[in-house]
């Protein structure tokens, strides 16, 4: 009988290695969600342009409702779509 | 209470450089006339909106930073609205946070222009 050793694999079984989410507010000290900087704020939507959830994102709840906030002023001043499609 | 204020406004596209500029001066004459300071202001000039107002696909966007006080703003709310001219405006009230934020942005952007001039 073939030993528990001598069993190989064609692909190597990938071992998920979680990576840890951070908030970029918290790490890089930012204070101020700017809301007209439309190309920052990108990162926070997905394709439709709706706004990524925390869990995804990884934002802290205080600078979540402070994205949520500049996303919507900056979708009332034209400077992102309400609905899209395919924006990235 | 005097806070310090920032308003993005969206002209219409058909204006003329002649007409924008008499339309900035009008809230910036509206602004001081309520004893209000401006503190800066910037013309991003004409940007493509993400969508169409007033089945415009283009608009002027200019910013105004300024210190006012607060009763006074509904005032100059009501003048952007009656104002034709204008598509789209936005005022918001600046925490200490947005103040720094612009703050250095303003300063950034003054180093790097008295850079260019150095090497220039």
């Amino acid at each position: 009988m073939a030993q528990q050793s001598e069993i190989r694999y064609l692909t190597p079984p990938s071992v998920d290695v979680k990576k840890k989410k951070y908030c970029r507010f918290k790490k890089n000290r930012i204070k101020y969600v700017d809301y007209k900087d439309p190309q920052f704020l990108k990162r926070f939507l997905n394709e439709q342009g709706k706004i990524l959830p925390r869990r995804i994102t990884g934002t802290s709840l205080k600078y979540q409702r402070k994205v949520a906030k500049a996303i919507k002023r900056a979708r009332h001043i034209a400077l992102l779509p309400y609905v899209t499609d395919l924006m990235k | 209470m005097v806070n310090q204020y920032e308003t993005v406004f969206i002209a219409t596209p058909v204006l003329s450089e002649q007409q924008m500029k008499e339309t900035v001066d009008k809230f910036k004459g509206l602004i001081e006339k309520m004893s209000g300071e401006i503190v800066h202001e910037e013309s991003w000039g004409l940007r493509k909106l993400a969508y169409n107002i007033q089945h415009k696909s283009t608009g002027f966007y200019h910013m105004l930073e300024f210190r006012m006080e607060g009763e006074n703003i509904k005032k100059l709310e009501i003048e952007c609205l009656r104002d034709e001219r204008i598509i789209r405006f936005l005022t918001m009230k600046m925490d200490k946070y947005a103040v720094q934020y612009s703050e250095k942005k303003r300063r950034l952007k003054a180093e790097a222009k008295t850079e260019e001039n150095k090497e220039a």
